[in-house]
């Protein structure tokens, strides 16, 4: 048996490593080779002491926090409700359904919604606001991310309210705690396990965000994402763009450390 | 146990199938069949017509495939295992490719039609001589406007740091077209390597970025159309493309100079039907097919007898077709080498931050 559970992991294991290990560590060696080839500390010194990428990367976290934050926002209380619907499955489906379509598809319809003889401008217009400029600004992107996002905190949060037993509310409610109690000493706590999830899920991928920053902020959102393409594909300085890569994946170990279950409990 | 067997079985029998696949496509992709003849191009840059056209007159079976950009062709190219009889990369792409014996010398024996293409297309810095590479079509950066968006059209690139344009130009997303508005206007080289004149084409450029509304690429066109901004930074082909829908746009290049850029036909080391790539130069040294295929297109041609062929607007259009005073004034990006490149783009990325 014990054999056997081995043997099934092996694909695993071996997934894990030529996927995720070995490319890691590729980029960690690639940090540290100049574009010669040899080995250098001035990759690591370049980016710490240039303003611009030490800017792009506060940039990255900036809008990864609002983004995250916006899609918490917003999808805590749909997660909340949609639980208490009749067919919940099927809402369910409805709201994930976007993520069925390709992100470039989805870009390029929001620039069809927001451009200057877009569907928003044609309302405002209707409604005697005269066209405003909507695109290429860093609202819109915060507003299309936000909504590229929201399924991938929805369907934890879901997850974690929906296995709630239903008995502990009654008992809570049984024992004098009103809604509002009951919502914050025993829902709140046991779907906390749905939003670490969720924030790791949306945190992650928004950090390096990058089509949407130039097809929807006209770059005007300026990320690493940006800074890495530019060096792997404009000036071949590989060493730098992998730092880049690096400081990313390190961001990436805080958020996931800040979001680690810290005690047990929690479903999910 | 006896599921794993059946296991190693399928995953044994999975590879054989992938490795019978893969031969069967090099078969396909790799031998020389005589009269085959593969064509690696940018997308939608030949009027397909065209292509039937030469299949037709030649009997060769045209294998069509496209790329994106130089860079990427320039890896299919180089990884080999393609087959490719002809590719069409651009100048400072071509000089790389020659430093590095990616292209064969050409024959000049064997090229009819030498004559027709203008002098001035020739014997240039990138290929002395056209001992590799024929002319395709050419063109320029310069600025597309709409009559209705703007109070006064721009001449030069002084004109875009006008207060009147805050917040209404689209910007095309390169480091090199960028920075040499800045060098340009400061009077400067497009391929400048002094670190004070970058510094200073740089400092110029942040009065510049008020008046930007977005740095795009390929969308640049569509919002234009669509009168999403009222100027656009861009290429010569694809402010033709714009006129074309919207008649209110105009193209002009700034009197400071510009930059001339070239797409010329080479015949890469992975040529497999040598006689079908010199056919091809040939049928489009054609001074008609020429025509047809610059009509099509909407970028200029090399090729001074298809001229004959257009409608008399057409080269009269000084903004597509400029004069010998301009076309002097004009500059090919030459490769700056990987320092260069490098500062060139951090500065770019620093202009970006700016917004």
């Amino acid at each position: 048996m014990d054999k056997q559970r081995k043997l099934l992991s092996a694909p695993y294991y071996l997934w894990m490593g030529l996927f995720v290990v070995v490319p890691v560590l590729l980029m960690l060696f690639q940090s540290f080779r100049d574009m010669d080839g040899s080995f250098t500390f001035l990759n690591l010194k370049g980016y710490f002491t240039s303003p611009v990428y030490l800017y792009m990367t506060g940039q990255s976290f900036l809008y990864a926090f609002l983004i995250t934050a916006m899609t918490l926002f917003i999808s805590y209380p749909a997660a909340y409700f949609l639980t208490k619907t009749k067919h919940k499955q099927l809402w369910l489906l409805v709201l994930i359904l976007p993520t069925w379509i390709n992100i470039l598809l989805k870009a390029y319809a929001f620039i069809g919604i927001l451009s200057q003889s877009g569907l928003v401008n044609q309302l405002l217009g209707v409604m005697g606001v005269g066209p405003q400029p909507l695109l290429f600004t860093r609202s819109s992107f915060l507003i299309v991310a936000t909504y590229i996002e929201i399924p991938f905190m929805l369907l934890p949060l879901f997850n974690a309210l929906d296995g709630i037993e239903g008995s502990l509310i009654l008992a809570s409610r049984d024992l004098g705690a009103n809604e509002w109690q009951t919502f914050r000493s025993v829902v709140y706590p046991l779907s906390l396990s749905g939003v670490r999830s969720g924030i790791q899920a949306v945190f992650i991928p928004s950090l390096s965000l990058f089509m949407l920053t130039r097809l929807i902020a006209g770059n005007r959102v300026m990320t690493l994402g940006t800074a890495i393409e530019q060096h792997f594909l404009v000036t071949k300085n590989w060493g730098m763009g992998s730092v880049m890569g690096i400081v990313l994946i390190v961001i990436v170990f805080v958020v996931m450390g800040l979001t680690r279950k810290h005690q047990r409990g929690g479903i999910g | 146990m006896k599921k794993l067997t059946v296991l190693s079985f399928l995953i044994v029998l999975l590879a054989s199938g992938l490795h019978f696949t893969k031969n069967l496509l090099q078969h396909t992709s790799g031998t020389a069949e005589p009269d085959i003849f593969h064509l690696y191009n940018w997308g939608d840059y030949i009027d397909p017509e065209l292509l039937s056209r030469f299949e037709k007159e030649t009997g060769y079976q045209v294998i069509y495939e496209t790329f994106d950009s130089n860079e990427a062709m320039y890896t299919k190219v180089e990884q080999g295992g393609t087959g490719y009889d002809l590719v069409i990369p651009s100048e400072y792409m071509i000089a790389r490719m020659i430093k590095e014996d990616l292209v064969l010398p050409l024959d000049h024996e064997k090229i009819n039609g030498f004559e027709n293409i203008d002098g001035a297309f020739m014997d240039l810095s990138f290929d002395r001589g056209n001992q590799y590479s024929i002319p395709y079509f050419w063109g320029t950066l310069g600025i597309a406007y709409n009559e209705n968006m703007v109070k006064d059209a721009p001449m030069t690139w002084e004109d875009l740091f006008d207060s009147e344009y805050r917040n209404s130009i689209l910007m095309i997303d390169g480091a090199r077209e960028v920075l040499g508005i800045g060098l340009q206007a400061t009077g400067h080289s497009l391929n400048s390597k002094d670190r004070n004149e970058l510094d200073a084409a740089a400092d110029k450029l942040t009065d510049l970025a008020p008046n930007i509304k977005a740095l795009v690429a390929d969308e640049i066109k569509m919002y234009m159309i669509q009168e999403e901004a009222g100027l656009a930074v861009t290429y010569s082909g694809e402010a033709a493309d714009m006129i074309w829908e919207n008649e209110d746009i105009h193209y002009i290049l700034p009197e400071e100079g510009s930059n001339l850029w070239f797409d010329n036909m080479v015949i890469p080391y992975t040529v497999k039907n040598k006689e079908a790539a010199y056919a091809f130069i040939n049928f489009m040294l054609v001074p008609e097919v020429a025509a047809q295929n610059a009509d099509y297109i909407g970028y200029s041609t090399p090729n001074k007898a298809a001229m004959a062929y257009f409608a008399e607007e057409t080269i009269e259009d000084e903004q597509f077709y400029p004069d010998q005073s301009t076309l002097e004034k004009l500059e090919v990006y030459e490769d700056l080498g990987q320092e260069f490149i490098g500062l060139y783009n951090d500065l770019f990325l620093k202009f970006k931050t700016l917004k």
